[in-house]
């Protein structure tokens, strides 16, 4: 009810919207802004780039990060690439073909101006990268080398090795270290988000744990900057770092920030498969690898011959024969949805048959050994280290996996969310991909927000806002302080019998098989029952051993499970409530007769955008409307 | 799910309760230990247990498990990381042991290294390492175009070897002398081998080289167990290029102060 969902996009032709708008914000002057703090949590790309660039600027920026290190956030497990549209190949690229792909690829569910901006500051992020040293992949003659990635038809992913991710998360950490020299940047480690605390309607502060010591503690400053990452852990099994978590975003929710499309997810095509129970975690395999490797299951069902000795006029190279034009390079969310169908129809392999091949075969044949290992030899090696089989000689085995959250804060052209003060960047916010995010960008949208978006858009807010003067005395610090502290006891009292993990095991369980990769109404319903009854049941009976006052993993983890038990039951709702199919969000009830997703652009070309209203009340969903006045709607082909 | 492949194991692990207490060996029995688990998901299943007897979980520090985070840090057996080529923590798998092993699970050791708990350790002293240079001062919106700089393709590979750091500290871990060197020589080869690096190299290498010896870490006596365990395969030819741009640092280096007041 309460909630302004104005864009604030800039009036004027698309391409000068972002050079108008950043003419039109006001700015700091340089004496004034030592004199504003600003709180950045999470040091991945988009929480690295911005507290760097801050300090920059002159601001006193306080970091926090849950890790031991800045250095360790899981931007830095990215491998294959990130998107620049520097037409370097000459290929045909360009800023307004990766708009459009990006919009396409989103299957029109984002809004044009942010996308149009990403693409456009695509181009600084590399220049920028390099200028920090990052050693990127280059030809015999010094240039840049570029490859390609699902959902494009040019090479415009520039790519260290397959560690990408690490070496653009190194470039941000090595840029905060500087800060940190010049005590421009506090750095704050082993540090977890609490709460956030309002003050007139103004985000002014966080509460945070102390990991180390158990303590509570308060930080006080004139914006956040929310760089938290994404809640793909919600399914328990995921690609993502066992630590991340959606806890600071949950809070922020609960605060009033508005929560937009929690329903679109995405399950990455190529991850090594389920093998146990016991299982904490799912490796990726780069989207790179399909640049060379063909996707195929055996035609016959249940084919129990070794991969090697099916010939090859009674395989499958499906993703080929459905997508002749994209082949093996269709998008994540076509490509995780026709490996399930493969698996539907009982021709899946391996040892749980929920595997398709990834294979090399043809590649080796053509460019020999040696190149192959040059593009993907540590992947190669960690397939290994992992399953035993040797990728040189036998097809990779693979399987979709949940892997990125496209759904996330909702945040406005500024990058704000509801909440004045409290900027959200990076996967944290919904803002850039829709329903589907495009292989090697996340990396790209995370730098983009970082280094060339908030530093502007915070300048404006601090310039513009009255900002009276806090501390960590005001009462809304204590009370903030104070609710951490009764829901900390409040766990450590119950000791149930069942352990953390098992709940968050058999929520995985629940939103895997009903809020994965396909949903229809029934399921969903059925989902948020039970996990109604699993909150229930957490809440009475589980037992997190231990006390506060020290390093309590099993204490962190159980307060991240808690909020994971509320934002499931917001994921089935939204994914309930919109009645159509879009990228990641595949409604049994709406599809094409080829079993392609499709979309009710009359109804549903929009943000839900949901509003907590409290414990015992259902969220509201409010509407962004999507205009779309460069890009026409169309039926995403890639066929 | 237990199958005919599954090992029980016994486990000697170091208990800690923080930095200022005494530590010692405890031991514990695994059954139905998969192949297929990774070495940190066997302690996952140790910890379920302890929990569900109502005892102290082990605390260890990890998080992406899959070998590229550097937060994991056990030493197996007497090895960081187990000792596998190439591999961390996270990535040993048990099909590398056999039923009835006795394994043996110890933090990192280091003076430079203290215990937080059990088999976590504070390695804050490799940030302030990196934060004395281990950065080209590059501020952000500067930059020219990216293939305005030309970097021959072997340069960028070894920059590129060296760059694969996770700063683990498994090198610290395995020297006699508790030295940082690889870490601190893989990043400063790496800006010493890009153009992009040149200009700061000599006070960069200088200043880390000092806060290094302050820290507590030892000096380099070229045993070389920091690489043989290096979990990247960092070479110690990026000491060398360290202790060559030290060389010319130390003769040809000289900060004058310069007063910057203008009208």
């Amino acid at each position: 009810m309460s909630f302004n969902l104005d864009a604030k996009a800039p009036q004027g032709e698309l391409k000068d919207k972002w050079e108008k708008h950043k003419f039109d914000m006001k700015l700091v002057n340089p004496a004034n802004k030592r004199k504003f703090t600003v709180i950045v949590v999470g040091t991945g790309l988009a929480g690295g780039s911005a507290a760097a660039t801050l300090a920059e600027l002159g601001y006193n920026v306080l970091s926090f990060c849950i890790q031991d290190s800045a250095r360790r956030a899981h931007s830095i497990a990215a491998q294959g690439g990130i998107n620049g549209a520097k037409n370097y190949p000459n290929d045909g690229d360009s800023v307004k073909r990766l708009f459009y792909d990006t919009i396409k690829g989103g299957d029109y569910r984002s809004r044009e101006s942010n996308v149009y901006r990403l693409a456009e500051v695509s181009k600084n992020i590399i220049d920028q990268m390099v200028s920090q040293g990052v050693p990127f992949a280059r030809e015999y003659g010094g240039y840049l080398d570029n490859r390609s990635f699902g959902g494009s038809q040019v090479s415009r992913t520039f790519y260290a090795r397959g560690q990408t991710g690490q070496q653009l998360l190194l470039g941000c950490y090595s840029g905060m270290m500087k800060m940190v020299s010049k005590g421009k940047i506090k750095m704050f480690n082993r540090r977890e988000m609490m709460d956030l605390v309002t003050i007139n309607g103004k985000a002014r502060g966080i509460i945070v744990r102390n990991l180390i010591t158990g303590e509570l503690e308060r930080y006080a400053a004139d914006a956040v900057l929310l760089c938290t990452g994404g809640y793909g852990n919600v399914y328990f099994l995921s690609t993502n770092a066992m630590t991340s978590n959606a806890s600071a975003a949950w809070r922020c929710y609960k605060r009033g920030a508005g929560f937009a499309n929690p329903c679109f997810t995405q399950i990455h095509p190529t991850c090594i498969p389920v093998h146990g129970d016991y299982q904490s975690k799912l490796t990726l395999m780069s989207e790179s690898l399909r640049n060379d490797g063909r996707v195929w299951v055996p035609k016959k069902q249940a084919d129990a011959r070794a991969p090697g000795d099916i010939p090859d006029d009674e395989r499958d190279y499906y993703l080929e024969r459905i997508y002749p034009s994209f082949g093996n390079l269709a998008p994540r969310d076509v490509s995780s949805r026709q490996a399930k169908y493969r698996y539907d129809e009982g021709k899946g392999v391996g040892p749980t048959k929920q595997a398709v091949y990834l294979d090399f075969r043809d590649a080796i044949k053509r460019d020999g050994v040696e190149t192959i290992a040059g593009k993907y030899g540590n992947l190669f090696e960690m397939y290994e280290r992992i399953t035993g089989d040797n990728p040189y000689k036998t097809p990779m085995m693979i399987y979709p996996a949940v892997h990125y959250t496209m759904g996330g804060l909702w945040v406005d052209y500024n990058l704000q969310s509801t909440i004045p003060g409290l900027h959200v960047l990076g996967e944290a916010n919904f803002s850039d991909h829709g329903a589907n995010r495009l292989g090697a960008s996340a990396l790209m949208q995370g730098l983009a927000d970082g280094y060339f978006v908030a530093p502007y858009t915070i300048s404006n807010y601090l310039a513009s806002t009255t900002l009276e003067k806090v501390t960590t005395e005001d009462p809304a610090f204590k009370d903030a302080e104070q609710a951490v502290t009764l829901q900390t006891a409040r766990l450590l009292g119950i000791k149930g019998k069942r352990t953390v993990d098992d709940f968050h095991k058999i929520l995985g369980h629940i939103m895997w098989e009903k809020v994965g990769m396909a949903r229809n109404e029934a399921g969903l319903k059925e989902a948020i029952d039970k996990i109604r009854v699993l909150r229930e049941e957490f809440w009475k009976d589980v037992n997190v051993p231990g006390d506060t006052g020290n390093f309590n993993l099993e204490l962190n983890k159980a307060a991240r499970v808690a909020d994971f038990l509320e934002l499931g039951e917001l994921m089935a709702l939204d994914a309930l409530e919109r009645k159509e199919s879009c990228g990641g969000h595949f409604r049994e009830e709406y599809q094409t007769p080829d079993g392609e997703a499709k979309r009710d652009d009359e109804h549903y070309a929009h943000a839900a955008v949901w509003e907590y209203t409290g414990s015992n009340s259902s969220p509201i969903r409010h509407k962004e409307e999507l205009k779309f006045e460069y890009v026409q709607l169309a039926t995403r082909s890639y066929k | 799910m237990s199958s005919t492949n599954d090992m029980t194991l016994n486990l000697k692990i170091w208990r800690q309760k923080g930095a200022g207490s005494e530590g010692k060996l405890v031991d514990y029995r695994v059954e139905h230990v998969s192949p297929d688990m990774s070495f940190l998901e066997m302690i996952d299943v140790l910890n379920e247990q302890l929990i569900r007897k109502g005892e102290d979980p082990i605390a260890f520090d990890h998080d992406c498990r899959e070998g590229i985070c550097g937060m994991c840090s056990m030493m197996i057996d007497g090895k960081a990381h187990g000792g596998f080529k190439n591999t961390t923590t996270c990535q040993v798998h048990m099909r590398l042991y056999k039923d009835g092993d006795t394994i043996v699970v110890e933090p990192w050791k280091a003076t430079a290294f203290p215990i937080v708990k059990d088999l976590a350790v504070d390695r804050s002293g490799l940030d302030k390492i990196i934060i004395k240079g281990g950065y080209i001062t590059a501020n952000t919106g500067n930059a020219q175009d990216a293939n305005s700089i030309l970097i021959p393709k072997p340069i960028a590979d070894e920059a590129m070897d060296a760059a694969a750091c996770i700063g683990c500290g498994a090198c610290v871990a395995s020297c006699p002398n508790g030295s940082a060197m690889l870490f601190m020589g893989a990043k400063i080869s790496q800006l010493a081998l890009l153009p992009q690096g040149h200009p700061e190299s000599s006070k960069r290498t200088l200043e880390m080289v000092h806060e290094h010896d302050t820290l507590g870490f030892g000096n380099c006596t070229t045993h070389a167990e920091c690489e043989a365990t290096c979990p990247k395969g960092i070479s110690i030819e990026h000491i060398a290029r360290m202790n060559r741009e030290y060389l010319k640092a130390a003769f040809t280096y000289h900060e004058k102060s310069r007063s910057e007041g203008g009208a």
